[in-house]
């Protein structure tokens, strides 16, 4: 059974890595490195793990995903027109006058996008409310964010994750998308962030630590947050920044550019 | 003349009574409910009512959250804290979804006293003013206080209020009418238009006494909604008096003055003056003293008054 269901993530994953490439091909600009390493997790949240319906965006008990680490926009609008949200050709208006996918994911442009982010390090707090929401008017929702191991950095996630672990929010699960690089480079050479998994443990939090771009590894996680009490989980995702495009792959100046002509029809190549 | 009462207290209430008839209000502070007075909802409503730690960047944007997902969110704590420490957070969690946070700061402005420079925040008006989407009410007294806390619950959009810490006069009466977005017109005259805010609402109806000793007649509007601002009344009276003082306790950058003389050199540029602070930061003192030194007082404004009427001139009747 899960070997089927693997496969088909699998397919959709690499359909959702071909739509990152095309749309930020098309724009001129955007962040491929950090949408491709979390490719992976929000295939598994969007046809796995969520409850969500796509027809029904406002559904009051739907899960909800935040991308703090809202560069990785890409990802999530591939992730949310692949489910049905708004038609697969719309991709392509990303970052153009009148868009509804802007650079950075804007709330108020469809249901579906349930926070405004871009400036890091707001994402797991906002996550915070939704679960406080959940808390107080008993809904069973649970919350999902994905922040990105640079955002560690932010003073604010450290506020963020002492509060979460204080207001016991246990239907609040973080993805922390651990790439190993920055903008700037790696995150060892611009702010060392280890011990990583101690660092959370110490601030009350249940840690497990993954191959991110394993679905089996990816949804076990997911599965064992699920039934965890009294305390939030963060799955620290070991990643590949630029997964699935080789000269991407582990290239920190694919943070933030847009692949040229050439290693544009290279990387659809390679993603077949 | 005028009772003194605490504005803080006015929130406090008004929140109470918020929290008895509807169950979708939700209060943040960050470690100072005693301060801002967020305690007395907390007794009552336990569960509705979060203390987020000394950590507001954290509290704007878990009220964001909250917001978001249906909750009416009371984020509160002092001016300084709730505006500039924060400022990207209102500005990315809160302003630019048009999240209905309202954000109460209290201690703002010189008369917090003996706390100084650092808790004196006279920026707030022109932070919270030039983002886009956010609401800046300043009452001026406790009963707007809990008129303005009232009608921001419902409101469609953030709001920042700003509540002082000390005792205000209370001017206005329980049946004085308030309405986001419209100056209240305390009293009517034909030769000078006072316009105060906040704490100095009152002082312009000082003024307006003693101008009336000279047989100068003045109009005295409590700018109680610096953004948007009511301009219909502004350009009403302006036109009618020909000349205008604003005055409040902030920077005189960015806030009543500023907007109003954008109004004024826009519509109907007649001569004005702006009572605030000289873009300096505060220092330690009791709020009367602080209020003499910078110039926040009545006195001041008489002699602004005499100003700007010698500037539009004598030959108006
Ligand atoms: C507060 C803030 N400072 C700076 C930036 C500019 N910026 C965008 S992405 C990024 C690096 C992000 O690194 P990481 O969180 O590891 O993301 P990923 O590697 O997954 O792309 C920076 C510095 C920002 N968006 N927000
Ligand atoms: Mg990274």
């Amino acid at each position: 059974m899960r070997n089927n269901e693997i496969k088909t993530l699998e397919e959709k994953a690499r359909i959702i890595r071909k739509h990152i490439v095309e749309m930020i091909y098309n724009a001129g600009s955007g962040h491929p490195g950090g949408s491709l390493s979390a490719a992976d997790i929000l295939t598994a949240l969007y046809f796995k793990v969520m409850r969500h319906d796509p027809k029904n965006p406002r559904w009051e008990d739907r899960d909800r995903f935040i991308l703090s680490k809202g560069h990785a926009a890409p990802a999530l609008y591939a992730a949310l027109a692949e489910s049905g949200y708004f038609p697969v050709n719309e991709l392509l208006t990303l970052r153009k006058l009148g868009s509804r996918l802007q650079g950075h994911p804007d709330m108020r442009k469809f249901p579906g996008i349930e926070a405004s982010t871009g400036s890091e390090g707001q994402g797991l707090s906002i996550g915070i409310g939704a679960s406080l929401y959940a808390k107080l008017n008993r809904k069973l929702y649970r919350v999902y964010v994905m922040i990105g191991d640079g955002e560690n950095d932010c003073g604010q996630i450290w506020e963020a994750a002492m509060s979460a672990s204080h207001f016991k929010t246990d239907n609040l699960t973080v993805i922390l998308d651990r790439n190993g690089l920055q903008l700037d480079g790696a995150t060892r050479e611009i702010m060392g962030i280890e011990p990583l998994s101690d660092k959370w443990k110490a601030f009350g939090w249940k840690v497990i630590e993954i191959n991110g771009h394993s679905f089996r590894e990816i949804l076990n996680a997911f599965d064992h947050a699920k039934n965890v009490k009294g305390k939030p989980t963060i799955i620290i995702a070991h990643t590949v920044k630029g997964k699935g495009v080789s000269f991407m792959e582990g290239n920190v100046s694919f943070h933030g550019k847009p692949p040229n002509r050439e290693e544009y029809e290279q990387a659809m190549k390679e993603l077949g | 003349m005028w009772k003194k009462e605490s504005q803080r207290t006015a929130f406090a209430e008004a929140l109470v009574e918020l929290g008895s008839r509807r169950k979708d209000v939700v209060v943040l502070t960050a470690d100072l409910s005693s301060s801002v007075k967020t305690n007395k909802f907390a007794a009552r409503f336990p569960e509705h009512h979060f203390n987020i730690g000394i950590s507001e960047q954290n509290m704007m944007s878990i009220a964001a959250g909250l917001a978001g997902s249906g909750s009416r969110v009371f984020a509160s704590t002092f001016a300084v804290f709730a505006t500039s420490r924060v400022y990207d957070q209102i500005r990315q969690s809160i302003a630019w979804p048009k999240l209905n946070v309202n954000i109460v700061a209290t201690h703002a402005g010189i008369t917090v006293g003996g706390d100084g420079a650092s808790h004196q925040m006279l920026e707030d008006i022109a932070l919270m003013c030039s983002l886009p989407n956010m609401t800046v009410i300043v009452p001026c007294d406790a009963l707007e206080t809990k008129k303005a806390v009232k009608s921001a619950v419902d409101y469609n959009g953030p709001t920042y209020i700003r509540l002082g810490r000390s005792e205000v006069p209370t001017i206005t009466k329980e049946k004085t009418p308030f309405k986001i977005g419209k100056a209240t017109v305390m009293k009517k005259g034909k030769d000078i238009t006072l316009i105060g805010t906040g704490i100095m609402a009152s002082q312009c109806l000082l003024a307006a006494d003693e101008l009336e000793k000279e047989k100068i007649d003045a109009t005295v509007i409590n700018m109680s909604t610096i953004k948007p601002v009511d301009k219909k009344t502004v350009i009403k009276y302006a036109k009618e008096t020909g000349a205008v003082v604003t005055a409040e306790e902030h920077n005189i950058i960015g806030g009543l003055g500023s907007t109003v003389s954008s109004v004024l050199s826009e519509n109907i540029p007649v001569p004005m003056k702006r009572i605030g602070i000289p873009d300096i930061f505060g220092e330690s003192g009791n709020s009367e003293e602080l209020m003499e030194k910078y110039g926040l007082t009545s006195e001041n404004i008489v002699k602004a008054a005499h100003d700007v009427m010698k500037r539009r001139g004598v030959e108006r009747t």
